[in-house]
């Protein structure tokens, strides 16, 4: 005990017409401050279910999520989640979307502000705060939408193959630019992915899931030498492999 | 150098064949026009049609003259202010009552079938009923005209509700937005190009709403005229009130389409 989240036991069934279909069982796990963690496994397998379950959009069918100690019930202002696509409004500025939770959280205070034209300055956004997402590339307008769930500060950052609808070459080099803004912000993450080189080269802890119905099958601990510690370094060395093959034993992939 | 040159001559060529073609096409159009006008007139002359029956071009530019003076002004702003009425209440009683359905999955799940039934009931059809309980006049023309619209206005706008992205739906959700919150920040403003193509839809069925209630009820507007002159046999009069009509209808829809383009600048629409 003592994380900053703690994930108690959690399952979701989901009812149907046809039936019911037993998405996630019994997931357990605890992640520190700070720490960067994947979780990894076969597509389908309900990763999505367990991020929703821990940013209180749903509520499991057993089991609770706690966060600093208290448990999880509606929607966490602990938490930011972002998705797989960027879902930048384009009907707003980009300035604007990144407004968008603070608007809808209440908190569109000069201080809130002020913090997000910050993030938009340092990760180099701001001279295009008065365009329209249209006008942006791909990896642009990850980045506002990214921009736009730390605006509300969250202490938990929830990546849900937040990188996946991007070309290889946008990926790669988005991947180092998120992972540089939210070691300088001092995150925790939980990072759902189906991409093991990605899981790698960005976090320090890999929670591997079997299929579905989706339990904890093995937690790999990833470690790098400090000095080469970015995911494009990490990708470059060679324990990056051993990690890799490890990992892709373990997970039950059928094509 | 030279290359650039001859690309913008190739360009400037390009560019003078369009407007050449564009000239083309408006004066064709034009001199159809006149054509018809110059052969109705000419075979009305010789007396190989009956201008009693078939009217005549300067003899429905007479009526029009001689009505000036005698409330045609009035017959047209009559008309224009049913259908502007019909319109804008059909459409912003059409947007609320979807919204009220969107808002109630329950709800909308009970009067799907009546509104099925209600859109494709053709709604001259209750013009009757209407004027009973309406009372004989403007009222119920306007409720007609209304009722036409209103109907076409919900389901289009309920379906652009209904399918609104569920990926930003969530992503405000992830935010804690209320469900009022996620209707005027993701799920309406996504639907406003929807409701423009409504508003261009809704201004065609008002029209056609009015006029069909002034054949059946009235004592004013261009529906009137046509149905009068018809009765009296004079048919300068109602080709007259037809033509007008027709610009009337054109150019109502012209305004539509300025209001669409200006709301669109507004809400800022690259792609609609």
């Amino acid at each position: 005990m003592g994380g900053v989240l703690q994930v108690d036991g959690v399952g979701q069934i989901y009812q149907a017409a046809n039936g019911e279909i037993e998405a996630i069982k019994e997931i357990s796990f605890e992640v520190e401050k700070g720490e960067f963690i994947s979780v990894v496994g076969p597509s389908g397998c309900g990763k999505s279910t367990l991020l929703s379950i821990i940013s209180g959009l749903y509520t499991p069918t057993v089991g609770s999520v706690y966060i600093n100690g208290s448990k999880v019930c509606g929607i966490s202002r602990e938490t930011g989640y972002m998705l797989q696509n960027d879902n930048l409004l384009e009907w707003r500025s980009v300035l604007k979307n990144v407004y968008l939770g603070l608007e809808i959280r209440r908190m569109l205070t000069p201080e809130y502000k002020n913090y997000a034209k910050e993030l938009l300055k340092n990760y180099g956004l701001y001279d295009f705060k008065d365009k329209y997402p249209s006008q942006l590339s791909g990896g642009m307008r990850q980045r506002a939408a990214l921009i736009r769930t730390l605006a509300v500060r969250p202490e938990i950052l929830l990546l849900d193959e937040a990188f996946s609808a991007l070309d290889y070459q946008t990926r790669i080099s988005l991947t180092d630019d998120v992972y540089k803004i939210l070691k300088r912000e001092k995150k925790t993450v939980v990072m759902v992915t189906h991409d093991i080189s990605e899981a790698i080269s960005m976090s320090d802890r890999v929670i591997v899931l079997t299929k579905r119905p989706a339990c904890v099958k093995s937690i790999h601990n990833v470690s790098f030498p400090d000095n080469e510690d970015f995911p494009l370094q990490r990708r470059n060395n060679p324990d990056f492999r051993r990690y890799f093959n490890k990992i892709w034993g373990e997970l039950d992939v059928h094509v | 150098m030279s290359m650039y040159k001859g690309e913008s001559n190739a360009r400037a060529a390009y560019l003078r064949k369009i407007k050449k073609r564009k000239i083309y096409v408006a004066s064709t159009q034009i001199l159809l026009l006149a054509a018809i006008i110059i052969l109705w007139e000419v075979l009305a002359r010789f007396k190989i049609i009956d201008s009693f029956i078939m009217s005549q071009p300067s003899r429905i530019v007479k009526t029009f003259v001689r009505m000036l003076s005698d409330g045609m002004l009035m017959h047209i702003s009559v008309t224009c202010l049913e259908t502007l009425a019909g319109f804008i209440l059909g459409t912003v009683l059409g947007t609320l009552i979807a919204v009220g359905l969107w808002w109630s999955s329950f709800v909308s799940r009970v009067a799907e079938p009546y509104l099925v039934v209600l859109n494709s009931l053709p709604k001259i059809a209750l013009g009757p009923v209407i004027i009973i309980w309406a009372g004989a006049g403007m009222k119920a023309i306007i409720v007609v005209a209304l009722a036409i619209s209103m109907i076409v206005t919900i389901l289009d706008m309920l379906s652009g509700f209904v399918n609104t992205d569920r990926e930003k739906i969530k992503m405000a959700q992830t935010f804690g937005a209320s469900k009022s919150q996620t209707f005027l920040k993701i799920v309406f403003p996504s639907n406003i190009g929807r409701l423009l193509n409504t508003l261009k839809v809704n201004i065609g069925l008002s029209l056609v709403g009015v006029i069909a209630g002034e054949f059946l009820v009235s004592k004013a507007g261009l529906g009137y005229l046509i149905v009068y002159g018809g009765q009296v046999f004079q048919m300068d009069l109602v080709m007259c009130s037809v033509i007008i009509l027709a610009i009337v209808a054109a150019l109502m829809y012209r305004c539509v389409l300025l209001l669409e383009k200006y709301l669109k600048k507004f809400f800022n629409f690259t792609s609609v």
